[in-house]
C-alpha cells in the first residue's frame, strides 16, 4: 500500500518526540552526565569540538548527549550554535613552543633536548579487553608517576632542524596580513596555505586519514618522518585595541604534528627536508598525522613537483572533506524527489516504447523478407 | 526542531535567526546576482541548524530578505506539507514569527524546491530557490576553476556537444529536469532541479527569482522580466513534458502530474503537483475523473478549511 510522503507535520512531531525517547532509553538506567561524558568520553569531545570548530567541552559533551553518540551529527549541532556566535575578531597566534607539554615525541631522534614524554597513549598498549573496566569501582584515584615539571625548555624538533639549515624556514609572514577564514569567505582556487589548513582542521577526520594513508601506498608519496608530535596546554591570546596590549583570554588544549618530508631540490632551491603540519584540538593524533601529510601533499605545485594523485589536488580534497557538507548531501537523496522522478519516469517508458517499437519494426521487416523469399 | 523553539523563544537568536551583518552580506551578494542575471555570485554561506542539502541556501536567502510584514509560502515538489517544506515552514514561524500561507496568491515571499507554482506570479512577490548543484557545468567538468573559467569565456560548446551527444544518442534530449537555461544572453544556468516543465515559466516570469545554494556557497538571480531561454537546436526545439490525462482530483490540463500508486496492483492515478493550485480548483468546483474513487480520498490531502493559516 502506497503510504504518501505528504501530510508531514504530526509525523515530525511524532518522530521526534519517538527520538527523544529513545535516545534516553530505558529511564531505570542512570542519565549521562555532561561532566562524564567531558572526561570519560574525551576523545569523543575532542573531535567534535575540532571538526565542529569551536572549543568548549561542556557544549560538546550536550551535544553528543543529544546526537546519542552520532559524533557528525554532534559536531552539526555544534558548528550550527557557532555560526550564531558574534565575532570579536583574531587570536593572536598560539605559540606552541611555550606548550605546557603532557606528551612529546619524536620519531626522528631517539633522544632530544626535553626528552621524549610519553604521556597517556594507546599507543604499546596490549588492545585485550580489559574486563575489570566492566565492574570499575568508582572514586577510586589511580596512582600514577608523572614528571613532576616540564620546565626543561623543549625546542621544537623543526627548529633544531632549522638551525642546521636542513629544514625548509617557515614562510615569511607578513605582521599584520589579514587571516584567511573559509567560515567568513567563500572557498576559492587555488587555495593559499592558510585556507588549506583550516579546511584540514575542520575536517573528517576518516577523509585525512583515508587520503594520508593513500600517499603511504604510492598515490604522491611523501616520504614522511613524525619530526614531532607534542600535546598540551597553550594560551590563547587576544590584542585588545582599547588596551593597546595582548590579554589572555584562557587555555586550549591542542595537538601538533610537524612531518618531516624528503625534498629533492629543483633548479630554484637546493635539497632540503619539507614540512607537513598538523594542529587540532584535545588529543586527535591520528588526525594531526593525518593532517600533516595531506597538507605536505597539497604542496606540490608550490614545490615544483608533479601532480598525480588525490590527496595532491588541492580542489578535490578542500571540496570534500567537510564531513557536515558531505552528510548533509548524501542524506538529502532521503527528502522526496518525486517531482524529478516523474520526469525521468516519463522519459525511461518513452524510451523504452521507442525502442521495443523499432525492434518491432526491425522483426517484422525480417519477416518479411523472410517470406519473400 | 521542537526542541530548540524554547531557545529562540527566549530571544537568544536574531529575526529569522541570521544576526544582520550576515544578512547584510547574502542581501549584497543577492544585489550583485540581479545585477549580472545568471551570474553564479559566490557568497560566505553560514552553518544553518538544517543539513547541508536541505534548503541551506533557500533559508540564508529568505531568512536575509524577509521583514516583519512579509507572508511567506513554503513548497517542497510543489507541495505545502511536504515534511520538509513543513520543517522550514515551521523554522521561520519560530525564528521570525511571521505569517505563512498555503497560497500562492497571499504570499510576498516563496520558498521553492523543485518546482514553480502553476500560478502566475506577481511584481510583488519573490521566489527562492533551493539550489544543490548551482553549476550547470559541474557533470561535464568537475573543476570549479575550469567552469568559472568557461562561464568568463561565454564558452558552452561542452554543453552543446552534451545536448547533441543526446539526442544522436537517444533521438531526443535526455535530461528533464535542471535543464540548462541561457539568462539574457549570457549565462547558462541551472534552474535547479525543477522538471523542465516550469522552465518557460522561468522566462519573462513578473517576479524576482533569487537562486540560494549553502553547500557550494552560491546566489544567482534572475530580474523579473528577463528573457531566459532553455538550450536546445534549430531541428530540436526544446519541449516539454507532455501529460496525456488530466489531474485526477481537479481534472487540471497543462500543469505538471504526480503520478500515485495506489495499490499493488498497477493502479495509479495522476494529481496535480501544486497541491494549492489543485485544492483551489476543487474548491471552485472542478472535478476530476477519479474525484469520486474511494481509492483516492487519502491523495487529496488536507482539507480546504484546515489549510487557512
Amino acid at each position: 500500500m502506497y503510504v504518501a510522503v505528504k501530510g508531514g507535520e504530526k509525523a515530525i512531531s511524532n518522530a521526534h518526540k519517538l527520538l527523544a525517547k529513545r535516545r534516553r532509553g530505558d529511564t531505570s538506567v542512570p542519565s549521562l552526565t555532561l561532566d562524564q561524558i567531558a572526561q570519560q568520553l574525551a576523545h569523543s569531545v575532542a573531535r567534535v569540538m575540532g571538526e565542529g570548530s569551536l572549543y568548549d567541552e561542556t557544549l560538546t559533551a550536550l551535544a553528543i548527549k543529544q546526537s546519542r553518540g552520532d559524533l557528525i551529527e554532534a559536531a552539526f549541532l555544534i558548528r550550527a550554535y557557532r555560526t550564531t556566535l558574534p565575532r570579536f575578531g583574531y587570536s593572536q597566534p598560539i605559540d606552541t613552543a611555550q606548550m605546557l607539554v603532557e606528551r612529546r615525541i619524536s620519531a626522528t631522534y631517539k633522544d632530544l633536548p626535553g626528552g621524549q614524554v610519553l604521556g597517556p597513549t594507546f599507543d604499546y598498549s596490549h588492545r585485550l579487553l580489559d574486563f575489570a573496566l566492566a565492574a570499575e569501582d568508582d572514586g577510586v584515584e589511580l596512582p600514577v608517576e608523572t614528571a613532576p615539571t616540564l620546565n626543561d625548555a623543549m625546542p621544537r624538533v623543526t627548529d633544531l632542524l632549522g638551525d642546521e639549515g636542513l629544514m625548509e624556514p617557515d614562510p615569511d609572514t607578513v605582521e599584520d596580513a589579514p587571516v584567511g577564514d573559509l567560515t567568513r569567505e567563500p572557498l576559492s582556487f587555488p587555495a593559499d596555505r592558510d585556507l588549506r589548513l583550516q579546511n584540514l582542521a575542520r575536517g573528517d577526520e576518516g577523509f585525512l586519514l583515508a587520503l594520508a594513508y593513500s600517499t603511504q601506498r604510492g598515490y604522491g608519496r611523501t616520504h614522511p618522518f613524525a619530526g614531532e608530535i607534542r600535546y598540551g596546554e597553550v594560551e590563547v591570546e587576544f590584542f585588545a585595541e582599547e588596551l593597546g596590549f595582548a590579554v589572555t583570554l584562557g587555555t586550549i588544549k591542542v595537538t601538533e604534528c610537524q612531518m618531516i618530508n624528503q625534498f629533492k631540490g629543483s633548479a630554484k632551491a637546493a635539497p632540503t627536508f619539507t614540512r607537513g603540519y598538523g594542529l587540532v584540538f584535545g588529543q586527535v593524533e591520528r588526525k594531526a598525522m593525518s593532517m600533516a601529510m595531506v597538507d605536505r601533499s597539497m604542496r606540490v605545485h608550490e614545490l615544483g613537483e608533479e601532480q598525480t594523485a588525490p590527496a595532491q589536488d588541492i580542489e578535490f580534497v578542500l571540496s570534500h572533506s567537510d564531513n557536515i557538507q558531505a552528510t548533509g548531501f548524501v542524506e538529502h537523496l532521503k527528502l522526496p524527489h518525486y517531482v524529478d522522478f516523474q520526469a525521468e519516469l516519463d522519459l525511461v517508458r518513452r524510451m523504452r516504447a521507442e525502442w521495443f517499437e523499432k525492434r518491432d519494426q526491425e522483426n517484422n521487416g525480417e519477416a518479411a523478407q523472410e517470406a519473400a523469399e | 526542531m521542537n526542541d530548540t523553539a524554547a531557545i529562540f523563544d527566549q530571544g537568544e537568536y536574531n529575526f529569522a535567526y541570521l544576526d544582520e551583518q550576515t544578512k547584510r552580506m547574502i542581501r549584497r551578494a543577492i544585489l550583485k546576482g540581479i545585477a549580472i542575471p545568471g551570474y553564479q555570485v559566490p557568497f560566505a554561506s553560514r552553518e544553518m541548524p538544517m543539513p547541508y542539502g536541505w534548503g541551506t541556501g533557500g533559508v540564508q536567502v529568505t531568512a536575509s530578505i524577509l521583514g516583519k510584514d512579509d507572508c511567506l509560502k513554503m513548497i517542497d515538489q510543489g507541495s505545502d506539507d511536504t515534511t520538509n517544506a513543513v520543517s522550514l515552514r515551521g523554522f521561520f514561524e519560530k525564528t521570525a514569527g511571521v505569517r505563512t500561507t498555503y497560497e500562492t496568491a497571499e504570499a510576498s515571499v516563496i520558498q521553492t524546491r523543485h518546482r514553480i507554482p502553476e500560478k502566475n506570479l506577481r511584481e510583488d512577490q519573490i521566489l527562492v530557490f533551493q539550489v544543490p548543484i548551482p553549476e550547470p557545468l559541474r557533470f561535464l567538468e568537475p573543476r570549479e576553476t575550469e567552469t568559472r573559467k568557461m562561464h568568463a569565456l561565454e564558452d558552452y560548446g561542452l554543453m552543446h556537444v552534451k545536448l547533441y551527444e543526446d539526442i544522436a544518442k537517444n533521438g531526443h534530449i535526455a535530461t528533464t529536469y535542471a535543464y540548462p537555461v541561457k539568462v539574457n544572453d549570457r549565462y547558462v544556468m541551472d534552474p535547479s532541479p525543477t522538471p523542465k516543465f516550469d522552465n518557460p515559466k522561468i522566462d519573462q516570469m513578473a517576479a524576482l527569482q533569487l537562486y540560494g545554494a549553502g553547500r557550494e556557497k552560491r546566489i544567482y538571480a534572475i530580474p523579473p522580466y528577463t528573457k531566459v531561454k532553455s538550450l536546445d537546436f534549430e531541428d530540436y526545439p526544446f519541449e516539454i513534458q507532455k501529460f496525456d490525462k488530466p489531474c485526477g482530483l481537479c481534472g487540471a490540463e497543462d500543469v505538471y502530474l504526480d503520478e500515485v500508486i495506489l495499490d499493488d496492483k498497477g493502479g495509479r492515478m495522476f494529481v496535480c503537483s501544486d497541491s494549492d493550485f489543485c485544492e483551489e480548483r476543487r474548491a471552485e468546483g472542478h472535478l476530476g475523473p477519479m474525484a469520486a474513487d474511494p481509492a483516492a480520498a487519502h491523495i487529496g490531502g488536507i482539507q480546504p478549511e484546515e489549510t487557512a493559516r
